[in-house]
């Protein structure tokens, strides 16, 4: 039996110090307050004085409350049953069933050796010509989608997990809306997808610590998973309210901020975590997609910044769509080439004429007179955001393509799409060439 | 070696320990926390009364105050010897495959393996002989390391002129078997074998005097060696926000650079870019030796997920191996990616020892590490009269893009040559997306310097031009005025631009560069009259075509040849008309 402290010496926000001895760094430790047992993880040690921060938060905490070491870092299960159930940050069901005890890990494990990785070659389809065509999705690839509060970046998010053809989803919520979570419960249930789903929960209402929790737990069961073989996609909504709560964690604790109050050590907390997202040599691989909202749509502020030097590209979701400038797959390259033949040229002539659609509208907007040539960017434009931009279009990679074809046929001249003859003769609509 | 030195820790705080010392401590010595079975390697930064703060290069999971500390008495150190080339390190220098081969899957913290192949023979030829003065960094003799002559050097820490008292005749040995004993002129008698050890933040200092840098280090990017040159032993940066391209510019030059040994550390950067190197760098083949790339090539990576303390360790590591080439008389170049992240380790540990910040919490001495880091780069005389280089390159990943912050200032104080990349050029797929008016260098380029300030004058009158027009539109703008547009326009998408992944434009050679350039001046030169501003645009995008097509072709080749008298004969006739 370990020992049993009572003197709390310090209750500061959410962290708690004792007089204890013989206490190991990252240690659990039990809470007994009068509102019922919390977890605290050890955060510093200093002499005799151990430093905790509670899980549950320090409300309530009395300074003779009860405070039991448990010998233990923080783990969670990685059993096989974990499928189709929901948790919080800590690891306890939320779901009014029995927990899960066997199988233990420890969470935050060390960094994968990089010349156990391979390069990633196989995309992960997801049915969006934004994603699959534009910016293809590749497995293992760790990538936000950066977006502003209001826009539909969970239900694009659920729709990618139901989609997308991997053996399980892990998703992980932090500072979710309640309601936001009762979505994604029941999107999932919906389509059948939570039997291969575990679900790791913090809402809005919950303590903070527990937040900090949570891409750890659910990257630590990913790759539990991952190790025997599996294709994991681990979902994590939204990494700007974990950063903040790390920011809080870091005031409380007195660091030193550098920059809008955000921990000196934001990028590597990111990273570590980030990092994660992995294709194994000789077993399966995690690929890691996340929600980063970025306060007032800017993209330096130190949470998106951060994230983008980290992440493999970003999706720029904004005005409920993906946009094509901003979004970026830094991986596309890998995987788009084995796809169909077509699929590079179509990927690049459309881009770039939707570029030249933008130009001209802007020079519409300024009252400049329009060619010819402006009026077919017009059209083509209108067409564009209709058939691939819209987050409602629903259709495979192959499909995309032909209504690519279909769409520059409706609008332009062979020669003026830029594309190379042979491609041409053997794409282009042939029904179409009246245009 | 006996335990010569202990202590006990009193406080963790994330990876600093604070550790009560029984005797004395060194700043900056090596220590090990002791946990259970597993000895974490740890570096003394601070040293307060008895007490001694440690920065640990691995997790700090599960220490407990109490627990035992062992000090070394040495400082962090590097093992130079052959072998080196080729090898993949992480920042303390662990060989990677070895690593994965003991443990698998994850770098398990504790687990530390010699640098370099204990067992491997190497054929040594002496080039002393007893009785022989010599001094540190003197050559003892050499064997042959992959593509090069790999001299060994005299211990660089040997103090004033030593005798040798044998030395092993030529055949083949381990690097840890004896190869020579020297005598002091006190007596003193050491034994020295192929492989020494050498503290990674101090400059390893045995040459004759540093030298002015003034070749152009050939990058075969032509935005750099024509525009922004670097110098063989000179210092450049490329600051720039995500997306904006640095990686990819970064492993272009690695690839392409003509010189002897490259050395890329990723620092604190995502572990699929090294991955990259890791795999496709053995495959690729150095058109100087006809060898794998891998050959002239060391990788440091620390990447962003592995220990902090060791992220800072790596750019030291790195800059030891590159000085331990140029004592041979090679040319090295190290490319950090990128000393953001290693600044940014300074700060971490700086928050934990709870120093009075300076900018952006970042320490004040921030700025003299970044200059002593550049300052290690040079071109050197050696004490034989030989000539070596290091040339260093350092990504920097400003936040929010912003070229105003400490890390870039503190870097564009000390370097020769700014590589600014830009976000807009990278968005309007301008690559290298270095920006052609605010970057700067002081190193010589490869062709005439009016030339050079000819094409950056029209680069400027042209985005002059260009935001006139954003605001009068194309209709208020003269013909003259649209013209030189034209011309900047054409000169950044047929010279600036650079296709990176093409095999032939990638890889731009001097002789091709002075002449595509010549040909591009001629054409910013040459005064064309064109009826309408149409006419102009016509002409100059079949004119960019050409060029771009020419860009694509062998230098030298007879399509090569062929497509430059389609250009010259196209030029004429506009001439004529």
């Amino acid at each position: 039996m370990r020992k049993v402290y009572h003197k709390i010496i310090q209750v500061s926000g959410n962290v708690i110090s004792v007089e204890a001895e013989g206490v190991s760094y990252n240690e659990l430790a039990e809470v007994s307050t009068k509102r019922g047992v919390s977890l605290a993880q050890v955060i510093r040690l200093s002499e005799n004085k151990v430093y905790l921060q509670v899980f549950a938060g320090s409300r309530g905490v009395s300074t003779n409350d009860e405070v039991r070491f448990l010998g233990k870092s923080m783990q969670i299960s990685s059993s096989q049953n974990l499928l189709g159930r929901i948790f919080n940050g800590a690891g306890v069901p939320r779901d009014n069933r029995p927990a899960i005890k066997e199988d233990m890990i420890e969470i935050g494990g060390p960094s994968v050796n990089p010349s156990k990785r391979i390069i990633p070659k196989r995309m992960v389809k997801t049915n969006i010509p934004m994603i699959d065509l534009f910016n293809s999705l590749v497995v293992s690839q760790k990538i936000p989608i950066f977006s502003v509060a209001g826009e539909p970046y969970n239900e694009l998010l659920a729709r990618i997990a139901m989609q997308a053809e991997v053996d399980v989803i892990v998703l992980g919520g932090m500072g979710l809306k309640y309601d936001d979570y009762l979505v994604f419960r029941d999107t999932l249930e919906k389509h059948g997808a939570l039997t291969r789903t575990v679900m790791f929960m913090h809402t809005a209402s919950d303590p903070v610590v527990e937040c900090l929790l949570v891409p750890d737990v659910a990257l630590a069961v990913s790759e539990a998973y991952a190790l025997e073989g599996k294709d994991v996609l681990v979902l994590l909504t939204d990494m700007t309210n974990y950063s903040d709560s790390l920011k809080e964690i870091a005031i409380t604790m007195e660091q030193i901020p550098s920059n809008r109050g955000y921990p000196g050590d934001l990028y590597s907390q990111l990273a570590a975590r980030y990092e994660k997202a992995v294709d194994f040599d000789g077993a399966g691989s995690i690929t890691v997609l996340t929600v980063t909202t970025m306060p007032g749509d800017d993209v330096t502020h130190p949470v998106p910044d951060n994230t983008g030097y980290i992440t493999e590209g970003q999706f720029y979701l904004k005005n409920g769509r993906i946009e094509p400038f901003g979004s970026l797959s830094r991986l596309k390259q890998q995987v788009n080439g084995d796809t169909r033949k077509d699929h590079r040229a179509i990927m690049d002539t459309m881009i770039r004429l939707y570029a030249n659609y933008k130009e001209t509208c802007e020079k519409q907007s300024m009252g400049f007179s329009m060619s010819q040539w402006d009026n077919k960017l017009l059209k083509y434009g209108v067409l564009f955001e209709q058939r691939m931009m819209d987050l409602s279009v629903n259709i495979p990679l192959e499909e995309s393509l032909n209504i690519g074809w279909k769409t520059l046929a409706e609008c332009f001249d062979k020669a003026e799409t830029g594309i190379k003859t042979d491609m041409l003769n053997e794409f282009w609509p042939k029904s179409e060439t009246t245009a | 070696m006996p335990e010569t030195n202990q202590g006990r820790i009193v406080g963790v705080n994330g990876n600093m320990i604070t550790v009560k010392f029984d005797t004395f401590v060194t700043q900056n010595e090596v220590a090990y926390a002791i946990l259970g079975d597993k000895r974490l390697k740890c570096e003394v930064i601070r040293v307060r009364g008895s007490n001694a703060d440690l920065q640990v290069f691995e997790s700090t999971n599960g220490l407990t105050v109490g627990d035992i500390v062992s000090f070394t008495g040495e400082l962090l150190s590097v093992e130079l010897g052959p072998g080196l080339l080729t090898m993949v390190y992480d920042g303390l220098q662990n060989p990677l495959d070895q690593l994965a081969k003991k443990s698998g899957f994850f770098l398990e913290r504790g687990v530390y393996l010699p640098a370099l192949d204990q067992n491997a023979k190497w054929d040594f030829t002496p080039s002393v002989k007893a009785d022989d003065s010599i001094s540190a960094g003197d050559y003892l003799g050499s064997v042959p390391e992959g593509i090069y002559t790999h001299y060994i050097c005299a211990p660089f820490d040997l103090q004033g002129t030593w005798k040798i008292e044998s030395i092993s005749p030529a055949g083949s040995y381990t690097i840890k078997d004896k190869i020579a004993s020297v005598k002091s002129e006190k007596g003193n008698v050491r034994e020295l074998t192929m492989s020494q050890k050498w503290p990674v933040k101090i400059p390893i200092k045995c040459y004759r005097e540093k030298l002015l840098p003034e070749k152009t280090l050939i990058t075969q990017q032509r935005i750099i060696d024509t525009f922004f040159p670097v110098a063989v032993g000179g210092t450049f940066c490329t600051p720039g926000p995500f997306g904006a391209g640095k990686t990819v510019l970064q492993h272009a030059i690695s690839q392409h650079a003509q010189t002897d040994v490259v050395i890329v550390c990723a620092c604190g950067e995502r572990a699929g870019e090294v991955v990259e190197i890791l795999k496709e760098y053995p495959h690729l083949e150095d058109p100087r030796t006809g060898r794998s790339l891998m050959e002239r090539s060391i990788i440091i990576c620390n990447t962003s997920s592995m220990p902090v303390a060791a992220r800072e360790a790596s750019v030291y590591t790195a800059i030891t191996l590159a000085e331990y080439y140029r004592q041979m008389g090679l040319n090295a170049l190290l490319l950090a990616d990128s000393t953001s992240r290693w600044a940014q380790a300074l700060r971490e540990m700086s928050g934990r020892l709870e120093e009075i910040p300076g900018e952006e919490g970042f320490p004040a001495y921030l700025e003299s590490l970044i200059a002593s880091f550049y300052e290690r780069a040079g071109l050197v005389k050696l004490n034989n009269g030989k000539l070596g280089s290091v040339t260093v390159g350092g990504a920097v990943s400003p936040a929010g893009g912003n070229f105003e912050e400490p890390v870039t200032q503190a870097t564009l104080k000390v370097v020769g040559c700014f590589l600014g990349l830009s976000k807009q050029r990278a968005d309007s797929r301008r690559f290298p997306s270095i920006h052609p008016l605010e970057s700067w260098s002081h190193y010589t380029s490869l062709v005439d310097k009016e030339d050079i300030a000819k094409a950056r004058k029209m680069l400027r009158r042209g985005m002059e031009v260009n935001q006139m027009m954003n605001v009068v539109g194309e209709e208020g703008t003269s013909t003259d005025d649209y013209v030189i547009y034209l011309k900047s326009e054409f000169l950044d998408s047929v010279y600036l631009q650079q296709n990176t992944f093409d095999p032939v434009d990638g890889a731009s050679d001097a002789d091709r560069q002075i002449h595509v350039f010549k040909k591009t001046i001629f054409v910013l030169d040459s005064k064309f009259s064109f009826k309408a501003k149409e006419d102009a645009r016509q002409f100059f995008m079949g004119l960019r075509q050409m060029f771009i097509d020419w860009n694509y072709l062998k230098f030298g080749s007879d399509k090569f040849k062929y497509q430059e008298d389609h250009i010259n004969s196209r030029l004429k006739e506009l001439a004529n008309a």
